[in-house]
């Protein structure tokens, strides 16, 4: 038993975190609503109780996986570049404007779109990445920076260039039919933006774990000097891992607008990457944990939004409760003196079966 | 002459599961040296820490002056009188002797305000109390480590310490600069201090000490006088069997010049000029040592020769080939192996698996990736292989570096480096820090690869170490190469210490 939690402290921390997170949420709604049952059922059970709910809670994790791999991927390699919010915003304004202003069969359409935006996104990765390697400027500032740049940007380029005058908002035109993901459950908005986050999902894992670039970037985040020491390209690896990075997030701006909205609709940044920075935290960086972390998160959303639609808590609550849950997680020393003790507890255990041996 | 310190039954566990020690028993005399040997990884440091309030022991005892205590931290312990002396020393480089002696307790004027004269005053009282002479005014990073190390003493001694912890204080003195702290030890001793001295020089324990406790794996292993043991018993008790001590013989042949070091130059940051002109050559099946203290420009020489520093002007060539500007990888291509100074900073990732360690420098080629992409099971069956062949103590390949001791993570570096078949080996202070046993399968390893035809560069800061394995000796102070031994059999430690310390120098 005791060798079990050791083994799986993470884990086991991980949904302790989540436990007592729901235990504070649920006091804070005894508190707040005037039907405390009726808010908690909306909350934990909503994006279960109907078919367009669970739609939603689907669909809004396919983004938030893709900005958590964009945002593991620098993370990885101890590059903190947190642009993966700039990067997906540049990537679906560049892919829409692309998408609108050209016609081709639909696969080749959908494919070149996602590869422009993903490239976009790519650059939004390389400029912190090369300032880094060559000068060793502060990627977080950079990424932090140029993702203002990306939003304005974005923004010009739809409103000014692209914008579908006969709309009634301040929206892009509509992408044509051939560069549209297909919505392909019946009764909800699921689109193939989550097949493609899983297989991204599948990929990066793969990248990370049995590549020898997935190797350089992980050995090159655990020690730099190491490996430059055993002769990695240190460089190329600071900006291969950003670039990589910003090009999911582009990626994951442009299935948003090509499966669920079909129209560059954002004149707000929707936070996506930011979410991505949660879960790729919560999930260690692991593109497999991240899946997980990322439903989770985004069922926590959902959820939020449904207690918020139907009963009397507001949304901000939502945030204070996400955020109590994913403070616990990400509290390095949390429950840390209780591993000790059990870690104390095998260490001699194992002594006494040594001794007669010795 | 009572009992002043006694530990019974510590036990310290550490929170990554290491057992450090494993229920201690000592007694320290008042008024003694008492040495404390054991080879690295033993549990020496740890019990020090635990002595001096650093580290906290799961079980066990501590009384001091026959009274139990429980010692929190740093600070009781100065309380109760008991002081440390840190192997890596800690002082503030920027500030002056005085200051640094009296740091922590300095004296003010009206509550705000450093009295400068008032501590000089102190200060320069203590000195003359105790016999030690030291720069005052001056700042401390202007200073030679030996200098250093008596200002650390004075720290302790100002604080009225009673018992002083020594730990492995003659690892960074030259064997002049060892010779005066023992004269100072020995007179501490006369004036009715305990001091605790933790060494794995046992030449300098047989010098210096009165008692000696032998550590082994955790547990105090037998505690005796000192004159009743020989060198070699208290060797014998510290591994738990049988070694050997003598030089060993040159290799019968030795081939061309293959690393050629031509006009060497280098400018740091600072624009200090580290290296000097430095020319030089390795042969093929010999080990050239290259002693120093350190600090004089070999750390600085390693990385540019192995790529991960350009040289300000100078040429390098392997065989015919100039190699200088090359990158880390090339020069590895070209068959260099790299055993790096800093084993934890350079040597190793961490956090990293044993295998992942292991195919830094071959992760790339044939077997263990094809194209892109790695093949674990080709590099889990290097590995293993590896450690066996190594004797790394380990589950797997698969576990963590950080769960290794000191010994076995530079067994790691080593069989890394020594696997890749290399035309030449840049080994670093090798056996820094690492157990008897260790510190001999790297010596052996060493002389087989010079006997197989390798040249071998060794730098190293341990004369032993430099007599024992050279087959010639270059000795460098202050970025110059002073000196030049081509038969070491018959040079003394004593002999190569004024050109460490840059009294002599033969070469110009």
């Amino acid at each position: 038993m005791e060798k079990f939690i050791v083994k799986y402290f993470h884990l086991i921390r991980t949904i302790i975190a989540v436990l007592i997170g729901i235990v504070i949420s649920v006091l804070i709604i005894f508190i707040i609503s005037k039907n405390p049952g009726f808010s908690l059922k909306s909350f934990f059970l909503g994006p279960l109780l109907s078919k367009g709910r669970f739609g939603n809670f689907i669909e809004t994790a396919s983004p938030i996986i893709l900005c958590g791999l964009a945002i593991s991927i620098p993370f990885q390699a101890e590059q903190f570049n947190i642009g993966a919010e700039g990067a997906l915003f540049i990537g679906a304004a560049v892919g829409t404007a692309f998408a609108v202003s050209t016609h081709m069969p639909a696969i080749l359409h959908i494919t070149t779109v996602l590869l422009i935006a993903g490239i976009t996104g790519a650059i939004w990765g390389f400029i912190p990445g090369i300032l880094k390697a060559k000068w060793n400027t502060d990627e977080l500032v950079i990424s932090l920076m140029m993702n203002y740049v990306a939003y304005f940007l974005g923004l010009y380029l739809i409103n000014y260039h692209f914008r579908d005058k006969s709309a009634g908002f301040l929206v892009s035109y509509e992408l044509p039919k051939t560069a549209w993901l297909a919505q392909f459950v019946p009764g909800t908005r699921i689109h193939l933006g989550i097949i493609i986050s899983f297989a991204f999902a599948i990929l990066t894992y793969y990248f990370l774990y049995h590549t020898t670039r997935g190797y350089e970037i992980r050995t090159t985040g655990i020690n730099k000097n190491f490996a430059r020491f055993g002769g990695i390209n240190v460089f190329m690896v600071i900006v291969l891992s950003q670039v990589l990075g910003g090009f999911l997030a582009g990626i994951g701006g442009m299935t948003e607008v090509m499966g669920l909205h079909r129209r560059f609709n954002w004149q707000l940044s929707p936070g996506y990457g930011w979410d991505g920075v949660v879960v790729a935290i919560i999930g260690r960086n692991n593109p497999i944990y991240i899946i997980f972390a990322a439903l989770f998160l985004s069922y926590l959303r959902t959820g939020g939004q449904i207690m918020n639609l139907l009963s009397d808590i507001p949304s901000e609550m939502v945030v204070a409760i996400q955020s109590i849950i994913i403070l616990l997680i990400t509290a390095e020393a949390f429950l840390e003196r209780f591993k000790y003790r059990i870690t104390i507890r095998e260490a001699k255990r194992k002594e006494a079966i040594d001794e007669p041996n010795n | 002459m009572g009992t002043i310190l006694s530990l019974k039954n510590i036990v310290k566990v550490y929170p990554n599961g290491v057992v450090a020690n494993k229920g201690i028993n000592i007694d320290v005399q008042e008024n003694t040296i008492h040495a404390i040997v054991g080879e690295n990884g033993a549990g020496k440091s740890t019990l020090m820490k635990i002595i001096f309030g650093e580290e906290i022991p799961q079980e066990g005892e501590i009384l001091y002056k026959g009274k139990k205590v429980k010692i929190h931290n740093s600070l009781e312990a100065i309380a109760m009188g008991i002081g440390m002396i840190h192997q890596h020393l800690m002082l503030a480089p920027d500030l002056t002797v005085a200051e640094n002696i009296i740091l922590g307790e300095e004296p003010v004027k009206w509550k705000l305000f450093l009295d400068s004269k008032k501590i000089l005053k102190k200060t320069e009282e203590a000195c003359k109390e105790f016999g030690f002479e030291v720069p005052l005014n001056k700042l401390v990073k202007d200073l030679p480590v030996g200098i250093r190390q008596r200002i650390e003493i004075l720290k302790v001694l100002i604080r009225n310490a009673e018992l002083i912890i020594l730990d492995e204080p003659t690892s960074v003195l030259t064997p002049q600069e060892t010779e005066v702290l023992f004269k100072s030890l020995k007179e501490l001793k006369a004036k009715g201090k305990t001091i605790i001295f933790i060494s794995h020089k046992l030449k300098e324990v047989k010098v210096i000490a009165d008692r000696v406790t032998i550590i082994r794996d955790g547990k105090d292993i037998a505690t005796e006088d000192a004159s009743k043991l020989t060198e070699h018993e208290i060797a014998e008790l510290m591994v738990g069997r049988e070694i050997s001590f003598e030089r060993i013989p040159e290799a019968e042949k030795t081939g061309e010049a293959y690393l050629k070091v031509n006009g060497l130059n280098y400018i740091n940051e600072e624009n200090l000029h580290v290296l000097k002109n430095v020319s030089f050559e390795v042969r093929r099946g010999e080990i050239l040592g290259l002693a120093g203290v350190e600090g004089n420009g070999q750390t600085e020489l390693v990385e540019i020769l192995t790529g991960l520093r350009e040289a300000t002007s100078g040429h390098i060539f392997l065989g015919e080939r100039e190699i200088t500007g090359f990158t880390p990888r090339d020069i590895r291509e070209l068959g260099v192996s790299h055993i790096p100074e800093d084993r934890m900073e350079n040597g190793v990732a961490e956090k990293s698996t044993i295998q992942e360690n292991i195919i830094v420098d071959r992760y790339y080629k044939k077997p263990f990736a094809r194209g892109m992409v790695l093949d674990w099971k080709k590099i889990t069956e290097h590995s293993e292989e590896l450690i066996k062949q190594f004797k790394i103590l380990a589950q797997s390949s698969k576990t963590p570096v950080s769960a290794l001791s000191g010994g076995n993570i530079q067994k790691v570096v080593v069989a890394r480096e020594l696997s890749s078949e290399p035309k030449l080996i840049v080994a670093d202070q090798p056996t820094r820090g690492i157990d008897v046993g260790s510190e001999e399968m790297v010596h052996e390893l060493l002389m087989n690869a010079r006997d197989n035809g390798i040249a071998v560069f060794l730098v190293s800061a341990d004369l032993d170490e430099i007599l024992k394995i050279s087959s010639r000796i270059l000795v460098i102070y202050n970025g110059e190469i002073v000196a030049e031994f081509d038969s070491p059999a018959k040079v003394t430690q004593e002999q190569l210490g004024p050109y460490m310390l840059g009294v002599k120098r033969d070469k110009h």
